[in-house]
């Protein structure tokens, strides 16, 4: 079991014939994921990597009957590929495009009340994987083993650093999300606790946090208020100063908002070890 | 991008809101031309942070004379690490009240949201916490903006219902910011009512998406420059590259935000600080480890560089090349400790050894050794 994807979700990328989305469709596909389109306007018709490619998202769904979506198009279209692919009828949409104007993800999520059936991931996010099913995004399969450890983070390259570290234990992993690093985004860390929550597959999480906003805080008391999974938190950027974005749009303390310390006390209270280093990650959740 | 003050007045002009009359001057002499023109001015330091009254930024001059020796003292100082570039003479205003107009993003709720209050001139975060009600809020529709009945509520709510025609109309103005400018936050404070009972912008602050950069070219071209933060960030702007420079000895490299800050985390748990925050990206490509490199090492305070490059697909091997290559063109002299994981990491660890460089092999080893490597002065 896992949550979101697995083998049976039949997935259309959006942007399939770009260097990005032709390299990440291949590995798609290497792992089991059913790619069952692709869209690039303007190439309707022609087919790409074994995958036929339509104009429009709504096409692709007509002829394929495709769920979920990931989108791999340039920053300036890609509020507008997200909403295409909720009106379309996607229940799973999974951005990877890194660098949209807040603005524009502030009209998409306002967008996305009219679409209470889709789920957005991202946007600026590895996407989600379920070791030796399938996946969506970037997350090297390589990294992964199937187990019962969900793992959710807003960092992609901490993300293969503990999923690593979890195989290399032993410590398989039901389904990894990163839900992204900008300050306005889609499913946030609440929202993944609550579907690992119903998937009886799924006994332990690791949750990897930021600075910047408090989707953690939140995260912290859902867990609070009672959850039958056991979790490890980690928060990255304990040293860095106010008032600095640190890579990710969303990564800033604004006044004392938003710290490092505020999440691991939030976490702490619940009841949830917060782990030092990601090296520590193994050892808390034995 | 934080604007300078003078600039998100000029910006708030375009809007259509009414600003105090006033004018930029970069030496002492410009100044005092300016006063002769306005009459008596504030002369005020534009720097990118609050806070520049309290650290002697803002002087009164009521001639030519005070506001020369004024910009003496104000051009060049140094606020907060940024150096002041110029001053903007402003016409001193006749105030009658001071109110608090903004917007900024929230972020739980995913929304812009528009702030009015009574109480202006103060800092905003502390009225929000000592008389929370006395600020009055809406969350406008992202796709049509805030429509005239809600504004008129904010300003009844705000206990500024005399205001409500004028207020309403200098709202919807600022809102413009948004689809116009890609503003994140805007902030009128205070925002004047004059004793003839004109509403002006008192002070400005507007901060501009980065992200919108590609929409805005002109805003780029036309501000960018002005702003002297520090050097090495601007370099490091100029190279393309995210960094932020920090307060410590040892330069960082990491690939991946999340990585890299929490790199900063092990080199201070390891008893050392960090002189950076650099995220070269996924690739680790060898042109931009060098162009991060360069930029660290333009920083006489640092000893030593921690790379710390965490490959999914990207192969361990040329990474290694690649960091070798940028340390020889660049003739690195200084302690340099590499954490290289990823496909053929091994070769790539084989690599760096053969060239004198340290691999570690997990992130939190490679800290205490970079750590060790800075204290002892190793070169």
């Amino acid at each position: 079991m896992s949550i979101l994807v697995d083998s049976t979700t039949s997935v259309v990328v959006q942007g399939i014939t770009g260097r990005e989305g032709s390299f990440h469709t291949e590995q798609m596909q290497a792992l089991g994921t059913k790619v069952v389109a692709g869209t690039s306007p303007g190439k309707g018709g022609t087919t790409h990597l074994g995958v036929p490619v339509f104009n429009t998202v709504a096409d692709a769904v007509e002829a394929t009957g495709a769920t979920a979506s990931g989108i791999f198009v340039p920053a300036p279209f890609a509020a507008d590929a997200i909403m295409e692919a909720a009106s379309a009828g996607m229940t799973l949409i999974v951005c990877i495009s890194e660098g949209i104007p807040i603005q524009d993800m502030i009209r998409v999520k306002d967008f996305l009340h009219g679409y209470p059936l889709a789920r957005l991931i991202g946007a600026n996010c590895p996407g989600l994987i379920t070791p030796g099913q399938a996946k969506i995004g970037i997350i090297p399969q390589r990294i992964t083993t199937p187990g019962s450890i969900g793992l959710i983070s807003r960092s992609g390259t901490l993300t293969y650093e503990v999923g690593t570290a979890l195989s290399a234990a032993g410590m398989g992993q039901s389904t990894i999300v990163g839900i992204g690093g900008d300050p306005v985004l889609g499913l946030t860390f609440r929202d993944v606790l609550e579907l690992f929550e119903k998937d009886e597959a799924t006994t332990q999480v690791v949750i990897i946090g930021e600075i910047g906003g408090s989707d953690e805080e939140h995260a912290a008391e859902f867990i609070a208020r009672g959850s039958r999974l056991k979790a490890v938190a980690f928060i990255s950027g304990r040293t860095a100063p106010e008032g600095k974005r640190m890579g990710h749009a969303g990564a800033i303390v604004s006044g004392n908002r938003g710290t490092a310390k505020s999440k691991e006390e939030a976490f702490r209270k619940a009841g949830v070890p917060v782990a030092e280093t990601t090296d520590d990650i193994v050892g808390l959740l034995r | 991008m934080k604007l300078l003050e003078y600039q998100a007045k000029e910006v708030l002009d375009s809007l259509g809101i009414a600003i105090p009359p006033g004018l930029v001057a970069r030496t002492a002499d410009e100044a005092a031309a300016a006063a002769s023109r306005l009459g008596p001015v504030a002369v005020k330091a534009q720097v990118p942070v609050g806070g520049r009254g309290k650290a002697g930024g803002i002087k009164l001059a009521g001639t030519p004379e005070e506001a020369r020796k004024a910009a003496e003292l104000i051009i060049g100082m140094d606020i907060k690490g940024f150096k002041v570039p110029l001053v903007y003479c402003e016409a001193a205003l006749e105030i009658e009240r001071e109110l608090y107009l903004g917007f900024t993003v929230d972020r739980d709720a995913r929304a812009n949201i528009l702030m009015l209050s009574a109480k202006g001139g103060m800092d905003i975060e502390q009225v929000a916490e000592e008389s929370p009600d006395s600020i009055a809020r809406l969350y406008p529709n992202p796709w049509r903006g805030p429509l005239d009945f809600e504004l008129a509520q904010l300003a009844y709510d705000a206990g500024l219902g005399e205001l409500v025609r004028p207020m309403t109309a200098l709202i919807k103005k600022l809102y413009r910011a948004i689809p116009d400018y890609d503003a994140l936050t805007a902030e009128i404070n205070p925002l004047v009512v004059t004793k003839a009972g004109d509403i002006v912008a008192g002070d400005a602050k507007l901060e501009i998406d980065d992200n919108a950069a590609w929409r805005h070219k002109d805003l780029e071209q036309r501000y960018g420059a002005v702003i002297q933060g520090d050097p090495y960030e601007v370099e490091a702007k100029k190279r393309g590259l995210t960094y932020v420079s920090l307060e410590g000895d040892i330069g960082i490299i990491g690939n991946g935000a999340g990585l890299c800050m929490s790199t900063l985390d092990l080199v201070q748990r390891a008893g050392g600080q960090a002189a950076n925050f650099c995220d070269i990206g996924g690739g680790a490509k060898a042109e931009v480890v060098e162009n991060a490199l360069a930029v660290i090492l333009m920083n006489r305070r640092v000893k030593g560089v921690l790379i710390n490059v965490f490959g999914g697909i990207t192969r361990g091997d040329e990474v290694a090349k690649g960091i070798i290559t940028a340390r020889d063109n660049l003739q690195m002299k200084l302690p340099l400790v590499v954490r290289l994981s990823g496909t053929r990491e091994e070769e790539g660890r084989e690599i760096l050894r053969r060239n004198g460089i340290e691999p570690g092999v997990s992130a939190w080893e490679a800290a205490q050794k970079i750590v060790e490597l800075t204290k002892a002065g190793v070169r």
